[in-house]
């Protein structure tokens, strides 16, 4: 029995449903190098049109937050209200604003 | 940085919270090592079933009545291979390789679903596999779109998206048959006949004999149970055989006032035989699977070393 692992590496897929659309995480493929990774991801994420863009990328090249730190790592952004139109008291009658 | 240690208690404490609350649980987070378990094993054998799935159907292939129903039933089947790939790489989220699920199948410790060990003998078995046998799978796969599992759940989601077509294609089969000669109504007849049984034992042993159910349903694993889905599946399909002449093969079947079925039970002697290895075509299956693999084995190893030299 084998215990190297051949399977080629692992590329996240992201797939872009329309022109202008963001590109959103659609799951993952194997593959040994970009053009079988671009192919697989079509093969196997495109049969019916889900897409106009297509991207992948070793998965091992993503860089997450670790779930245990997001309590601080988003903490700069709690103490900014200011940065939210509602923090703004608008005077009595003002219009397109 | 400066992060507090929670002991095992307080995150088995958040990890329930967050399952009570419908939120999923992704990758990185914290889990019970029993739910990680149950992942590994449930998504892992969902995998293998629609990859092993494929050998009953592609039998069929070169022997299609016509150049239209070969086209369909490819794509049927590439589909199927798609849903095994978006589930390896679901249950590889939880640590384990593809190599490694692979290993066990071949090992025979990772099991699949017992309905693809009986053969596909006629055209008209195209007809009952898509009709019931997808059918049932829809069955369950709907229900688990709303598993707790982020990776597990989105992967039911596109799954779902692809069998309705799965589903109608087989019910059309099944339909034109009925339509045809006395001989293709025997046929499709005769193929609902034996499928029928398989494919409502595809939902599971009885809530009572199924000892993991009562964890899953907690963490929402799984979010119905088995004699639930089955229940739904039964009432649902009866009415479809006789929308078109076919005849389900249970003596007892009664409909009940409020639209539900009463039937028979399972032969269970069968389907343990079956789970336990002793059904019509396990041992092909599986080396038939075996065999692929190996077979195909210099071409992952010289491909290997092409995306070392692209490096
Ligand atoms: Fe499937
Ligand atoms: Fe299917």
């Amino acid at each position: 029995m084998s215990t190297t692992d051949t399977q080629g590496e692992l590329w996240e897929v992201f797939i872009q449903s329309k022109a202008g659309q963001p590109f959103k995480h659609a799951g993952a493929i194997h593959a040994y190098d970009r053009e079988m990774a671009i192919e697989n991801a079509r093969d196997t994420y495109t049969r019916r049109g889900e897409g106009t863009g297509l991207w992948v990328v070793k998965s091992k090249h993503i860089v997450s937050v670790q779930p245990n730190e997001e309590g601080y790592f988003f903490d700069p952004a709690n103490d900014k209200v200011y940065r939210h139109p509602t923090f703004y008291d608008m005077p009595e009658g003002v219009k397109n604003m | 940085m400066e992060t507090t240690k929670k002991s095992e208690k307080e995150l088995l404490l958040e990890f329930e919270e967050k399952i009570n609350g419908e939120q999923k649980i992704e990758p990185l987070d914290w889990m019970p090592e029993e739910y990680r378990q149950h992942l590994i094993r449930q998504i892992s054998q969902h995998a293998h079933s629609e990859v092993i799935g494929m050998q009953p159907e592609g039998n069929w292939i070169t022997r299609a009545p016509s150049l239209k129903s070969k086209k369909v039933l490819l794509a049927k089947i590439q589909d199927e291979g798609g849903h095994g790939l978006y589930l390896y790489s679901a249950a590889e989220t939880l640590g384990v390789t593809r190599d490694q699920f692979i290993q066990w199948l071949h090992e025979g410790k990772s099991k699949y679903a017992s309905v693809f060990n009986y053969a596909a003998l006629t055209w008209a078995d195209m007809g009952a596999i898509g009709w019931l046998v997808d059918g049932a799978a829809i069955t369950n796969q709907v229900s688990l779109q709303r598993t707790s599992y982020g990776p597990y759940s989105r992967a039911m989601v596109r799954i779902c998206k692809e069998e309705s077509f799965h589903q109608r294609q087989g019910y059309k089969i099944m339909q034109n048959m009925m339509e045809g000669t006395k001989d293709q109504q025997e046929m499709a007849q005769d193929a609902l006949n034996r499928w029928w049984w398989p494919a409502l034992m595809m939902f599971g042993p009885h809530d009572g004999d199924s000892p993991r159910t009562n964890l899953a349903m907690k963490w929402k694993i799984k979010r119905e149970t088995n004699d639930q889905l089955r229940e739904k599946f039964i009432n649902k399909t009866i009415p479809q055989a006789e929308l078109i002449g076919l005849k389900v093969p249970d003596s007892n079947l009664e409909l009940l006032t409020d639209g539900t079925y009463k039937h028979s039970d399972i032969n269970w002697d069968e389907f343990w035989q079956v789970v336990n290895g002793n059904g019509p075509c396990n041992q092909q299956r599986l080396a038939h699977h075996i065999k692929v693999h190996n077979d195909g084995a210099w071409v992952r190893e010289s491909a290997m070393l092409t995306s070392l030299i692209e490096e």
